[in-house]
């Protein structure tokens, strides 16, 4: 099999399996998170420095090959995204965003129309963009037209670890979107991120089920295996299903004939 | 004079730019971005940048997220 590349904002990556720094419990594990995923995209979100109290850095833990993702997170209209992102990029660590608008604090389901304006907005000043939105067909086709890079459905409600919820949206999505469908939110086992890939997402972001494992370099381990053997599964091309049942070994030949 | 620091009133001295009031608070200036009046302040003009009573500045850096 020739080398599965993925292509993402004009850029190569081996690795499917995008991962975050939120929530660990000491970021120091972040280094052997990244190495033992096989990650290449990390994610992290952009927040006033606390001038109280000194906090460690969370970039001295980023290993420097990493291609950074910052979200818009804490963004609530299309405005605050493109000001946090372009915050964010004057951080001088790339110009690629994660558009998250979320006004919506009990399941933090993303506004799929102001994350359409301001996918729109920050694609024109030259951004890769990849946005977080609900598996929706109509979000998806109106953030092609918006120019992003990717779209990024959830599975399900962020940090819930409860799986592809949305699964038969997501066929839809990846059946319909020419873009890279990246599965963002609420995978919280290896299988669930296994299952996407097969069926034929191009990508899977994951944090909470890693960063709150009681091993997170093991589950990332886990992670990174899962997602590369749901996308072999997927090029392999797998059989079809049927009702009944279909013998693997010859039905003739057998003792008692005859 | 003061200015808003991090939707705080702080005072601080006279003639001070972005860069002598990120060392004031031991602030590493490679490890934030700073917008002032809800305009971004190039790092490289950290020094240059000086600071007028009833300023607004934003100090931010990146943080573990997903």
């Amino acid at each position: 099999m020739s080398e599965d590349i993925f292509e993402i904002g004009g850029l190569k990556f081996s690795s499917r399996l995008l991962t975050g720094t939120g929530k660990y419990s000491d970021d120091s594990v972040i280094p052997a998170v990244c190495e033992s995923s096989g990650s290449q995209i990390i994610t992290v979100a952009l927040r006033r420095v606390d001038l109280e109290s000194k906090t460690g850095n969370v970039m001295d833990f980023i290993p420097k090959h990493m291609q950074l993702l910052p979200n818009t997170s804490g963004a609530r209209t299309a405005d605050e995204a493109v000001r946090i992102a372009r915050l964010a990029r004057a951080m001088g660590c790339g110009d690629w965003i994660k558009i998250e608008v979320i006004s919506d604090s009990k399941y933090l389901l993303p506004d799929g129309y102001e994350t359409a304006k301001a996918t729109e907005i920050l694609a024109k000043e030259g951004f890769v963009v990849l946005p977080y939105v609900n598996a929706d067909l109509y979000i998806a086709r109106s953030l092609v037209d918006a120019g992003a890079a990717a779209v990024m459905p959830l599975g399900s409600p962020i940090g819930t670890n409860r799986g592809l919820k949305t699964r038969e949206m997501l066929r839809i999505l990846i059946e319909e979107i020419s873009l890279p469908i990246i599965v963002d939110a609420g995978i919280g086992r290896p299988s669930e991120a296994c299952e996407a890939m097969e069926m034929g997402a191009d990508a899977c972001l994951v944090n909470t089920a890693i960063a709150t494992a009681c091993d997170p370099i093991m589950m990332a381990k886990a992670f990174g295996r899962a997602v590369k053997a749901g996308r072999e599964a997927y090029l392999s091309g797998p059989g079809a299903k049927h009702r009944n049942a279909i013998a693997s070994s010859p039905l003739t030949g057998f003792l008692s004939e005859g | 004079m003061n200015v808003i620091l991090n939707g705080i009133e702080t005072e601080i001295l006279d003639q001070m730019s972005v860069f002598t009031l990120l060392e004031s608070k031991q602030i590493t200036a490679d490890t934030v971005v700073v917008e002032l009046n809800k305009e971004i302040v190039p790092s490289d003009n950290f020094e240059n940048v000086m600071l007028n009573d009833g300023d607004h500045l934003e100090v931010l850096r990146f943080v573990g997220g997903g």
